[in-house]
């Protein structure tokens, strides 16, 4: 972003397909995307639109069968989906790491968090198990839990929410990864936690230098950490936007509608209209509709969006939106 | 920790007065006089007399009751109306005969079912899945005492391998105790494949593969790990299980342990050694149970402190 | 000797029911193995309800002549030691199994299900007493219950179905009281509650057919498991009394001829095998194709 040539990491025609028995579900359906170094780019989008998986095709963390990942996934330049079983275990939990969802269920009941945290750099970077058990007491330290000794020693159960998606994030980035997949990290969390647990990512990345690729559904996390944004629906990138230009002036009525769907008090008086809803829901995706997917939701669907989809519109660095409005000039 | 094992210990104790209250009112709840029944048949007058005094039939029943549990803890189970014996000798001279099936079996079980379970549950819908799950399904299907009997056919009769009954060597120990082990073995094979395929899908899972850790270390560290708490319970219930199964294994090979006993008792009548076994069984089941109970607490953590 | 069904099973939604009976019979359909075993089910019965069509005549009816015949033409199965058919006694005696599983299962579902009901709903000291018998009585192998009541009640088919429906009660009312508990916990009962529904209500209306998925599971391998009680009951002549034709009994009194004409105990347990078989089969399969938590 910052007059860099090559991204970091770079999705080309990404398609994720799981072939379950009513027939072939399209999760991902051909998303471009490119984060790069230093940056914080967010994926936004609601429940089921793809997000999730695409970060789990990153590390090929879903089950093939039934998934099916087909396309270009570039980090560094190499394609990961051409490495074998041993490649990509070397790169997971090392140049790219994942922090999860729900802390509670995310991490190993089992075992003490130390424990946990360790593993990763032991493997990668075959620390004895004293180092590793000290390296994991800083990370703890690093990641602002109270008594870092005490807690290594504890496993998650003993721990509140917000310190085991901590404890999360340390494990993630004990291996100081280039890049950091964060599928919704906050969603879980009391709406305090989510603060501090932002601010402390925030900060993190910069220590680390870290890349971060921010999964959620939040239009407010996104506000606070990313500088670029990519909205997905139906599993396809309808619009991508510097972040600023994302919420001062949305292009694709998909984002138009989820801005104009963030209830703030006293709406009405600041932007002149009301709280608006998108009617109808997301499509299953079992049955999309034919054209641009988003056409049976959309105020201002013309007749070419129920029979064809909109080819994506190149608006400026950075800048996109998939829609058949941009191509008629009509914004 | 010991606050966990002490509680256990406690709760075990309603469980033991609920079986001595069944065996003391299963025995009057029988047709006639029962003293004339703990006495036996052939009983001569005096002894029923005898028994009759001691069972007090003539005080309230909350006295009987007492001088019931005083007997019991004083080891005092009557005489077998059958061969006059104290029940306690009888059931001593059969009971590590019973145990060694019992341990021989499971430790099989363990051996053949869990690996079979695992292996299941990390490549299933694949040949050896299927193998597996088939054989287990066979396994519970099949009665027990049918397999004895083909075994004994097969390996006794054709093949002139092994003996049919009795004991005195190892090799009266195998067919028994294969028997034995075959349901057990089918059953712990299924509950592993399925408590592993659970586990497999949780998240933890997700994310020690998302560490780049190999899949070995993810299925045994990771997942076997939190498959041990059901699958131990399961094994401790199976164990127990164990002994009700040896009734009918131990008459098919004519195995002198404590199913055997309380065959025959049943058909003798001998109800002071069919009111002792079902005691024995009692116990050790409940035993078990809690030695189950406090190898959970050593593996789930989350057990020890609360 | 029954696996344990879920609770968890049963937190089911009670949204759009009939599509999802559509989907869970479509789901069941295409389990192979418990289409299979729904085969053997469906001869199983059609034996033994057409029983005296298939085979006309007295299955017990001795006929010294032709004791201990290996299977012939004339007898396909060959004869017992006391001459008769063992095919005969095989198809009468899937009569007498089916009577002794369905009459098991009805002894166990009625007192069960109620106990299990009340014990989860109520909770307090109700609960806490019926747990107590509840766990006196787990506290033995279900076989050794049965055995032991027996010995209590006597042997003959009535006294066999009793006993082992006796010993099956405590794991009904277990399961069916697991399944209330997570049950009442769901938000849609605490909104029935203060809309003022009466507790009959929100126990047939809301958990009941919560608690049908796992009891209909647990009932058809409970079948299984009751035949094989029974059989073991008979094997050691304790069970179903000769001249009745129970497999069980069969092996039993087969045993003693396993020497020299080992069919007649062989040929009964197959029955009783795949009798069981198809239980567990189909058992397994309503599992797979109801447990919303097995979803492929």
């Amino acid at each position: 972003m910052n007059g860099q040539k090559e991204p970091l990491l770079a999705i080309r025609n990404l398609h994720t397909r799981f072939h379950i028995f009513e027939g072939v579900v399209n999760a991902v359906d051909g998303v471009d995307l490119e984060v790069f170094r230093g940056e914080t780019v967010g994926l936004v989008g609601e429940s089921g639109c793809g997000k999730s998986v695409t970060a789990l095709s990153i590390l090929q963390l879903l089950r093939c069968p039934p998934a099916e990942i087909q396309g270009r996934i570039l980090f560094e330049g190499k394609n990961l989906l051409d490495l074998d079983r041993e490649g990509i275990r070397k790169i997971r939990g090392n140049s790219i790491s994942m922090v999860f969802q729900e802390p509670m269920t995310s991490l190993n009941p089992v075992l003490t968090i130390g424990e946990q945290i360790s593993e990763a750099v032991r493997l990668h970077q075959g620390m004895p198990r004293e180092e590793a058990w000290r390296w994991a007491e800083q990370m703890l330290q690093m990641v602002q839990i109270a008594g870092p000794k005490a807690a290594a020693r504890e496993h998650p159960h003993k721990l509140s929410g917000g310190m085991r998606q901590r404890a999360m994030i340390a494990m993630a980035l004990s291996c100081n990864p280039q890049l950091l997949l964060a599928d919704e990290p906050t969603t879980a969390l009391d709406v305090t936690i989510q603060a501090q647990i932002m601010s402390l990512m925030m900060r993190l990345k910069e220590d680390f230098d870290t890349s971060i690729l921010l999964i959620t559904h939040d239009l407010g996390v996104i506000a606070e950490m990313a500088s670029r944004v990519i909205v997905m629906y139906a599993g396809k990138v309808v619009e991508e936007a510097p972040v600023r230009a994302l919420f001062k002036d949305p292009r694709h009525p998909y984002t138009q509608g989820l801005l104009g769907s963030v209830p703030i008090i006293g709406r009405k008086g600041v932007t002149g209209r009301r709280l608006q809803e998108i009617p109808g829901v997301v499509p299953g995706l079992l049955d999309m509709p034919v054209g641009c997917r988003f056409h049976p939701r959309c105020p201002r669907r013309m007749d070419i969006c129920c029979e064809k989809e909109p080819p994506m519109a190149i608006l400026g660095e950075h800048r996109r939106v998939c829609c058949w409005l941009e191509r008629n000039g009509v914004a | 920790m010991l606050n966990y094992v002490i509680k256990r210990l406690l709760s075990t104790v309603p469980v033991l007065i609920g079986i001595s209250l069944l065996l003391f009112f299963m025995l009057r709840m029988l047709p006639g006089d029962p003293a004339q029944v703990l006495a036996g048949q052939m009983a001569p007058p005096e002894e029923i007399e005898t028994i009759r005094k001691q069972l007090g039939l003539d005080r309230p029943i909350y006295i009987q009751y007492a001088s019931f549990l005083s007997r019991l803890a004083r080891f005092d189970l009557g005489r077998s109306a059958r061969t006059q014996n104290p029940v306690t000798e009888e059931i001593w001279a059969r009971l590590p005969n019973t145990m060694l099936l019992a341990v021989v079996a499971i430790t099989l079980a363990c051996l053949f079912g869990i690996p079979a379970g695992i292996i299941s549950a990390v490549r299933p819908y694949t040949w050896m899945d299927y193998l597996v799950t088939s054989s287990a399904l066979f396994g519970i299907s099949m009665p027990v005492f049918w397999l004895g009997l083909m075994l004994v056919i097969v390996f006794s009769i054709m093949l002139k391998w092994l003996p049919a009954g009795g004991t005195g060597s190892w090799q009266h120990v195998v067919l028994p105790s294969v028997t034995l082990a075959a349901f057990v073995v089918a059953f712990i094979a299924r509950m592993t494949r399925s408590t592993m395929m659970e586990v497999l899908s949780q998240d933890y899972t997700t994310t020690a593969r998302s560490k780049g850790l190999k899949e070995q270390v993810v299925v045994i560290k990771h997942a076997f790990r939190n498959a041990l708490i059901p699958i131990i319970t399961v094994v401790g219930l199976q164990f127990g299980l164990l002994l009700g199964g040896a009734v009918l294994t131990e008459t098919v090979f004519a195995w002198p342990g404590l199913g055997r006993l309380i065959v025959d008792s049943i058909l003798a009548r001998d109800y002071p050694v069919i009111q002792g076994v079902i005691l024995i069984f009692g116990l050790l089941y409940i035993l078990v149970n809690l030695v189950v109970d406090v190898i959970y607490a050593f593996v789930d953590p989350r057990i020890r402190y609360d | 000797m029954t696996e344990r069904v879920s609770p968890a099973a049963c937190r089911v939604e009670s949204q759009r029911k009939d599509s999802r009976l559509r989907r869970n019979w479509a789901k069941l359909r295409r389990n192979k193995a418990a289409v299979f075993g729904g085969i053997l089910l469906v001869i199983y019965l059609f034996t033994a309800l057409l029983a005296p069509v298939i085979f006309p005549g007295s299955p017990s009816a001795p006929n010294l002549i032709q004791s201990l015949e290996p299977p012939t033409a004339k007898n396909l199965l060959g004869t017992d030691e006391l001459g008769r058919s063992i095919l005969g006694r095989i198809i009468y005696g899937s009569r007498i199994s089916l009577l002794i599983a369905v009459g098991v299962v009805s002894v166990g579902l009625l007192v069960g299900v109620p106990l299990g009901l009340i014990s989860g709903y109520y909770r307090g000291k109700v609960d806490f007493g019926i747990q107590r018998a509840t766990d006196a009585m787990l506290a033995f192998p279900g076989f050794l219950l049965a055995l032991a009541l027996v010995a209590v009640l006597g042997v003959g088919l009535k006294n066999t179905v009793i006993s082992i429906g006796i010993s099956m009660v405590p794991i009904y009312i277990r399961l069916v009281r697991g399944c209330v508990l997570s049950v009442r916990e769901e938000v849609y009962v605490e909104a029935a509650r203060a809309v003022g529904t009466r507790d009959l209500g929100i126990l047939f209306r809301h958990i009941l057919p919560n608690v049908m998925v796992p009891i209909t599971v647990q009932t058809s391998l409970a079948m299984g498991t009751a035949i094989l009680f029974a059989a073991g009951l008979g094997f050691l002549g304790v069970g179903v009394q000769p001249p009745t034709p129970e497999w069980g009994a069969m092996l039993g009194s087969g045993r003693v001829y396993l020497f020299n004409a080992p069919h007649v105990a062989t040929f009964p347990g197959i029955a009783i095998f795949l009798a069981v078989l198809s239980f567990n089969l189909l058992g397994d399969g309503l599992r797979d194709a109801l447990d919303p938590r097995f979803k492929l």
